[in-house]
């Protein structure tokens, strides 16, 4: 098959875990068979070898974090036809977005002995805050199986089939028993976004929000449960200021709460 | 004599990719400087840790790393155990020996095969790789599967898993769900033997090192999760006093903080070798016969050999899972009952990378007042240089593109995290 036939894919990194990355790597039994519908063209976790743009579609991993990172998000949506970010930092912020609620300055005098050699913007912002997306594929981390099916729509010219619905109905379908009503544990499975295929109810733990809000969640009913369950102030604060904790919805009612 | 300087400049948006930089300087032939710069933007974790809730801490620094986050929530978990004066039963403790096999061998997979392997055989990728021998890379796609199945089984997802927390798991795994894993793992065994014979009869490029090791050792295991912080130089502390004898200094080059021993500011190596080093009398006897016949003496000074090190860990964690696995029976609780309580923690654990080492101060209520986690690439920065520093030097006759490719070999001998372990590298040359 020669190449010029098959749709080059390119994987970008911004700031990050890698984690997101990884999964299209842990797609053990699917790689090489990606790898034979698609051209690798870019992606520096897995191969030195550098294929020049333009690319059909590009991956984004993480958020912008630097003046530099700022510039080259543009470079990348110039030169993708579709534009996709994985996971949390990339349609987020993700969890280094809490320097966003502090002045960034408190945080490099922390860590860093020399501030000065830091280069760092004040806030930490998901990608579409800078350039247009196509889709945006949530979680911290993405789910490798949700990958595999965006990339197959994309390269079939069709919607993912990838739902918006409360990650609570996820957890219902699979028959979870409903860890707020029998164990009285909080929970953000109403407000959050599904994907996950209702993990953390499976071993008895409340949902910590890792995909993120769901479309127009009902963050004020939730904090009202929360706080109903006994959690004061800071904590229902602390309950949304995680992985996505500068998503919108999510921001918003945590600067309702505090303490 | 006439001076020239030649200045090479690698694609400068390679740098936007959170990755490496290599600065050389030659004059004369003789190597005067070599900078290793990781530019990956900082991310500020023990600033916004302050505040947080004790509980937090493993599912936070968890993010820290996608490629080993058992060493980030396990760390953590063990400072607050430490803390608050908790104590774990063995099955509990076992478990957690189980998740993080999954993790050495999931990482050492990834890395010898797909990142690691392709230098030796003169290829870009492993893909490339299987487009010659595609069982090859199937199978090693497979190892490192049973490494993720592990981390699934246990944690509940292989990136990141949401079952481990201060005191044990949210809920125990099934019998049956560990139990499953034994035949996965009896073949896995016998490829990882494999690996070893394949990755042994490279051809390493000559660099004998005399480094500083520094190792978890244990009294019975191959350490993981716990030990003694040994030295070859004859360091022996328990990991509470890790921050007496180390600290990292932050240079100007690099994002990366140093690590350095406060002892003659030396620097020191952690990771495979190392642990190889202090704990070659750990090993199992398969492991060891395995390392001698891949020409492995006890001690292991060429950094370029850490590959067939790192075949040899996959063989000891496979057979340590399995032996896990097959005596696993399900606790009668999954946690102990943990109290807050106002104190200092300290929790040190062997990452695939090396020692992995945080601590925190908590308020009686359990909130974090203060953290510091030391990640294993920054204590290696000191060592990675000076091997650069060797190789630049050895083969300073080498065109730019082969010598940049060695330079790169050389910095994944480290497997330091994998946007830098791989394919980046933005290298300066000046030759004067
Ligand atoms: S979203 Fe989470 S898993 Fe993905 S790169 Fe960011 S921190 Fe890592
Ligand atoms: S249940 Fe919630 S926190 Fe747990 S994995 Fe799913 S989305 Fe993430």
């Amino acid at each position: 098959m020669p190449d010029r036939k098959r749709p080059k894919l390119a994987v970008w990194k911004f700031s990050s875990c890698d984690g997101c990355q990884l999964s299209l790597l842990d797609c053990e039994l699917e790689l090489l068979a990606v790898s034979e519908a698609v051209e690798i063209a870019y992606f520096l976790e897995a191969t030195r070898k550098v294929v020049k743009g333009p690319y059909d579609i590009s991956l984004v991993e993480g958020s912008i974090t630097t003046p530099h990172d700022v510039e080259a998000i543009r470079h990348v949506r110039r030169q993708s036809r579709k534009l996709i970010t994985i996971g949390a930092c990339a349609t987020a912020g993700g969890i280094q977005a809490l320097r966003n609620f502090k002045d960034v300055k408190d945080f490099i005098d922390l860590v860093y002995a020399h501030p000065e050699y830091i280069d760092t913007l004040d806030r930490s912002s998901a990608v579409s805050e800078h350039v247009r997306v196509d889709f945006e594929l949530r979680g911290c981390p993405i789910n490798k199986h949700q990958l595999l099916e965006v990339l197959n729509a994309s390269l079939n010219g069709r919607r993912p089939n990838v739902h918006p619905h409360a990650e609570c109905v996820e957890c219902k379908m699979r028959g979870n028993v409903c860890v707020t009503v029998a164990k009285s544990e909080p929970c953000l499975g109403p407000v959050v976004h599904a994907g996950c295929g209702g993990l953390c109810p499976s071993v008895g733990r409340g949902c910590f929000g890792c995909f993120g809000p769901m479309e127009t969640p009902n963050t004020v009913a939730m904090a009202a449960k929360l706080a109903e369950m006994g959690l004061d102030g800071r904590d229902i604060q602390r309950r949304f200021r995680g992985f996505n904790a500068y998503a919108d919805a999510f921001r918003r009612e945590s600067e309702v709460h505090g303490g | 004599m006439a001076v020239r300087t030649r200045t090479i400049k690698v694609d400068a948006l390679a740098r936007v990719e959170g990755e490496g930089s290599l600065h050389v300087r030659i004059r004369d032939g003789r190597v005067q400087e070599v900078k290793f710069g990781i530019f990956e933007p900082p991310r500020f974790f023990e600033a916004f840790l302050v505040g947080r809730d004790y509980s937090e801490a493993p599912d936070i620094t968890a993010r820290i790393c996608g490629i080993c986050p058992i060493a980030y929530e396990l760390g953590a978990i063990l400072a607050m155990e430490d803390a608050f004066g908790v104590a774990v039963p063995q099955v509990i403790s076992d478990l957690r020996r189980l998740i993080y096999c999954g993790e050495w061998i999931e990482s050492h997979g990834l890395h010898v095969y797909l990142l690691h392997a392709p230098d030796f055989l003169g290829l870009p990728d492993a893909l490339e790789l299987a487009k010659v021998d595609k069982p090859l890379v199937e199978r090693a796609l497979r190892l490192k599967k049973i490494g993720n199945d592990i981390l699934e089984a246990v944690g509940g997802r292989a990136v990141h898993p949401v079952n481990l927390k201060v005191g044990g798991f949210y809920r125990a795994p099934a019998k049956a769900a560990i139990r499953a894993l034994a035949e996965d793992l009896k073949w896995a065994v016998e490829e990882s033997l494999a690996t070893v014979k394949l990755v042994g009869g490279f051809d390493f490029p000559v660099l004998e090192q005399a480094y500083t090791f520094v190792a978890l050792r244990h009294e019975r295991d191959y350490a993981i999760h716990q030990g003694r912080l040994v030295s070859n130089g004859g360091l022996d502390i328990p990991p509470a006093e890790f921050l007496d004898h180390f600290d990292e200094e932050h240079v100007a080059h690099s994002n990366a903080l140093h690590g350095f021993m406060k002892d003659g500011h030396a620097r020191y190596k952690v990771g495979p070798l190392a642990r190889y080093a202090i704990n070659h009398d750990r090993l199992s006897e398969t492991a060891r016969h395995a390392a001698h016949a891949a020409g492995l003496g006890p001690v292991v000074g060429n950094p370029f050999q850490s590959i067939v090190v790192r075949a040899v860990e996959m063989v000891q964690s496979c057979e340590d899972a399995l032996a896990l696995v097959e005596a696993y029976e399900e606790p009668d609780s999954p946690a102990v009952t943990v109290e807050p309580r106002a104190g200092v923690g300290h929790g040190c654990t062997e990452a695939p990378r090396g020692v992995c080492y945080h601590r925190y101060r908590l308020a009686d209520d359990g909130s974090i007042l203060s953290a510091r986690i030391v990640p294993p690439t920054a204590q290696n920065q000191k060592c990675i240089e000076d091997d650069l520093l060797k190789v630049v030097e050895a083969n300073a006759d080498l065109s730019d593109e082969a010598l940049r490719w060695r330079c790169e070999q050389a910095i994944r001998n480290y497997d330091p995290c994998i946007s830098c372990a791989t394919h980046f590298l933005d290298l300066t040359v000046e030759r004067e």
